[in-house]
């Protein structure tokens, strides 16, 4: 039976992401990982891309990892992961393993958007029995604050500095959770640890589940949104309840939004506090939060709207297995 | 230090959870201060604590493992507390 | 026992694979491997082998699924060429360093630009400093042999580094030729049961793989890798004396050709070390002392023993299948001449590039060379340090 997902139970549980670790003082990623690895049921075995949380956790001989856990390259977590389920399968098979291990992937993203994206994107189509949990601050924040394609729109970053001619990051995000859904596997997500039940739950149905999955979890960083070291919880709470970062799940195919704001905030009241966003409070770029805005409401708006569109029919939903 | 003789192989670490011999602690500038009587112990310190320093034992926590705390102060923003008053206020060290 | 067979490169290649039952293979085509890899797989989807397949979107994705496969604690091999090879290059490094005994069959070929599928030796010279160990095989017969090998060398537990086992790019893993098979029974019991170190599917004891090293202690590692490097050697000599006894032929680091009493000689890998060998008969028959020297193992290097085998000879050609580019000397003339420096007696060497692209080493290219090594100890003049054979002036 798996702990109950109350505090006070799951704080009985052994630590699996131990202290020591040098990630910065307020990190969201860290939070992310061991709410993670609270809400695992079964025994778990991770690779993690290059990045914060990797060079952090695990420098010289001090691990924070209490599960076996892998660092093998930038572009390859999902890869990596491939070779080492595909492992525990063959050896399985020939009856020289019996416990249940299962196989997540941690990249930022980094990691996972940008250098990282083909070999999750294949890792997904072949099907291995995984989940890939991508803790996204929205730059490449180890090596210093650099736009990634998870960048949100205006932000200024080391690479796309808000300047006279350019006023920060032009593009708008890349959706990579419906991108990923798209790859039509059993089970996909997005999660804040602001939202740790909703967080765990998710973690937990995509363990139980058969097949390839994908969690896109924010984790908010005040060195690179120069936001309060204190409010990682915060902001990822307003992400939320702006709509900039919906909580929602697609189950083979099927839309569901796991929280709904009761009052959706104004993107402003995420941005503000964040000095990465600063720039574009200013009359002449009023035009970047209208843009800014719009695009929440869209993406909102369709949300909404393939909830809607692929809801099932009156009573159960197809019983769908993958595989 | 180890010499390359002592080095182990491919740099594998073998004792999980060996950063707790590297304490944080003294990355703090801000310290939490945990006032019980306010404490409904909801545990949401413990939970949204990025460095795991906050003891808990048989579901209720205790004090702050300051062997890790960086300070952060994200306890002290999201305590709910009692009736308005703080369980966790964070004090500038050296103060 | 033992069945005379016609097989090309690639098919023994993947019997050899057959043989070792790997439990996870991660690999992505590319000419002129690919067969292996179809011939492989042909044996998973019968059933003749456990390995459970990564069929990887990429090269690099395919070595990142073998390392994660590796670490996890079970046999793995794979097979590549080319930019495949260089695809995945910054994650040889990492498989050699993570010390996981990776098996990978290349059967060598050109890089880009331009682009040609031939072979040459420029994708596996490219990768010569990446800690794996490196073998060349001049015919089917070695490719297999050498396949077999592999495997005990790699999980030997003075060793426990990845091997590459290349051969010749179409000219040996397309072309048929006589070799014989050792039986399924003998071989795999040659090979063994694999055993894991630091296995991480072993959840009972949490191992971390690929820490952050700093300044402080990343030299240390490299010296305990070169430290496991240097002996290599001695078990790449230990397992083919124990592959004799099942095969009845004689594996050292290199093979000596009438190289005892030679005046001059060739130095030369793979294929083009049959037809020179084919050459120096007919100029020991003519009555020239010549000779030939193939290094079997080029990764790491028997710098002690070439310069054993070589110091007496007057005059030397090294033949490079791959061109150092910027006006350096071949790959391996570097590697030749590095290890003779060091003697009082050596010989005078000249450096010939042969061969780039799957352009033809005939023997009369072998004649030339050959003629210029004794006009060369007779007088003592070199005219050409380094030079391009069989290229249109």
């Amino acid at each position: 039976m798996p702990t109950s997902l109350s505090l006070k139970e799951l704080s009985k549980k052994e630590e699996l992401f131990s202290p020591g670790h040098r990630l910065c003082s307020g990190c969201g990623a860290p939070i992310v990982v061991k709410m993670v690895l609270l809400a695992a049921q079964y025994p778990v075995i991770a690779a993690n891309a290059t990045g914060c949380l990797e060079v952090s956790s695990c420098i010289s001989e001090y691990t924070a990892w209490k599960i076996p856990w892998i660092h093998s390259a930038f572009a390859n977590a999902a890869a990596t992961i491939s070779g080492i389920e595909t492992m525990y399968r063959s050896l399985k098979k020939q009856g020289k393993i019996k416990e249940r291990i299962k196989f997540i992937a941690f990249g930022g993203d980094g990691g996972t958007y940008d250098i990282g994206f083909q070999s999750l994107s294949g890792a997904m189509e072949r099907g291995h029995d995984m989940i890939y949990i991508c803790y996204d601050n929205g730059a490449y924040m180890n090596t210093g604050i650099q736009r990634s394609s998870a960048t949100p729109f205006g932000a200024d970053t080391t690479t796309c500095p808000a300047g006279t001619e350019i006023p920060g990051k032009l593009q708008q995000r890349k959706d990579l959770t419906r991108i990923m859904a798209a790859h039509g596997i059993p089970y996909v997500a997005q999660a804040s640890p602001s939202h740790w039940p909703d967080l765990m739950k998710k973690v937990r149905k995509a363990l139980d589940i058969k097949g390839p999955k994908f969690l896109n979890i924010i984790a908010p960083c005040n060195r690179g949104w120069r936001s309060q070291t204190n409010d990682a919880i915060r902001l990822s709470r307003l992400a939320v309840e702006t709509c900039y970062w919906p909580l929602y799940e697609i189950e083979d195919g099927i839309t569901k939004v796991t929280f709904t704001p009761k009052d959706k905030k104004d993107l402003m009241r995420f941005l503000k506090p964040q000095g990465r966003f600063k720039h574009m409070f200013t009359s002449e770029n009023e035009w970047m939060l209208i843009a800014a805005q719009a695009q929440v409401d869209e993406n909102w708006a369709r949300l909404l709207q393939d909830q809607e569109n692929t809801a099932p029919p009156l009573g159960q939903p197809e019983n769908l297995n993958w595989q | 230090m180890k010499t390359w003789k002592e080095v182990t192989p491919g740099a594998v670490i073998t004792e999980p959870g060996s950063s707790r011999k590297f304490k944080t602690g003294s990355w703090r500038a801000f310290r939490p201060r945990w006032i019980p009587e306010n404490c409904i112990q909801c545990l949401l310190c413990w939970i949204y604590c990025p460095d795991m320093a906050i003891k808990v034992k048989d579901s209720k926590r205790g004090e702050f493992d300051y062997d890790y705390c960086k300070g952060c102060g994200l306890c002290a923003l999201e305590c709910p507390g009692k009736k308005g008053n703080k369980a966790i206020v964070m004090e500038e060290v050296g103060k | 026992m033992h069945r005379k067979i016609a097989a090309t490169g690639n098919e023994a290649v993947a019997n050899a694979m057959r043989i070792a039952n790997p439990d996870v293979c991660g690999a992505y085509p590319i000419t002129p491997a690919t067969e292996i890899m179809q011939r492989f797989t042909s044996f998973v989807s019968n059933g003749q082998v456990n390995t459970e397949m990564v069929l990887a979107e990429s090269e690099h994705s395919a070595m990142s699924a073998c390392i994660g496969a590796a670490a996890a604690g079970g046999r793995v091999a794979t097979a590549t060429s080319s930019q495949g090879l260089a695809f995945m290059w910054e994650m040889l490094f990492i498989a050699s360093g993570l010390r996981l005994p990776i098996v990978m069959g290349v059967a060598n070929r050109a890089l880009s630009a331009p682009i040609n599928i031939h072979g040459d030796h420029s994708d596996a010279m490219g990768a010569r400093d990446c800690g794996w160990i490196q073998l060349f095989s001049e015919n089917a017969q070695e490719a297999f042999d050498n396949m077999l090998q592999a495997f005990r060398i790699a999980e030997h537990m003075d060793v426990r580094l990845p091997v590459m086992v290349g051969m010749d790019g179409f000219i040996t893993s397309h072309s048929i030729q006589t070799m014989e098979w050792i039986d399924d029974e003998t071989a795999s019991k040659f090979i063994g049961e694999y055993k894991a170190v630091s296995p991480m599917l072993d959840i009972k004891h949490p191992v971390s793989y690929g820490p952050l090293i700093l300044t402080d202690m990343y030299m240390e590692y490299r010296k305990a890798h070169e430290h496991v490097m240097s002996g290599v050697p001695k078990a790449v000599l230990e397992v083919a004396k124990e592959f004799e006894k099942i095969s009845g032929r004689s594996y050292g680091l290199l093979e000596k050709y009438k190289l005892d009493d030679a005046e001059v000689a060739i130095v030369v890998m793979s294929s083009a070390a049959g037809t020179t060998k084919e050459v120096v008969d007919q100029f020991r028959e003519n009555g020239v002392k010549a000779g030939v020297l193939k290094p079997r193992l080029f990764r790491p290097f028997p710098y002690a023993e070439i310069r054993e085998a070589l110091k007496h000879v007057k005059a030397v050609a090294v033949l490079d299948r791959a061109d150092c580019f910027g006006g350096s000397h071949g790959p391996l003339y570097l590697d030749i001449a590095a290890a003779m420096y060091q003697s009082a007696e050596r010989p005078l060497i000249i450096n010939k590039i042969f061969g780039l692209g799957g352009r033809d080493y005939m023997p009369v290219h072998a004649e030339n060379v050959l003629k210029e090594l004794v006009q060369i100890a007779k007088d003592g003049k070199i005219n050409s340090a380094k030079e391009y054979i069989g290229v249109r002036e």
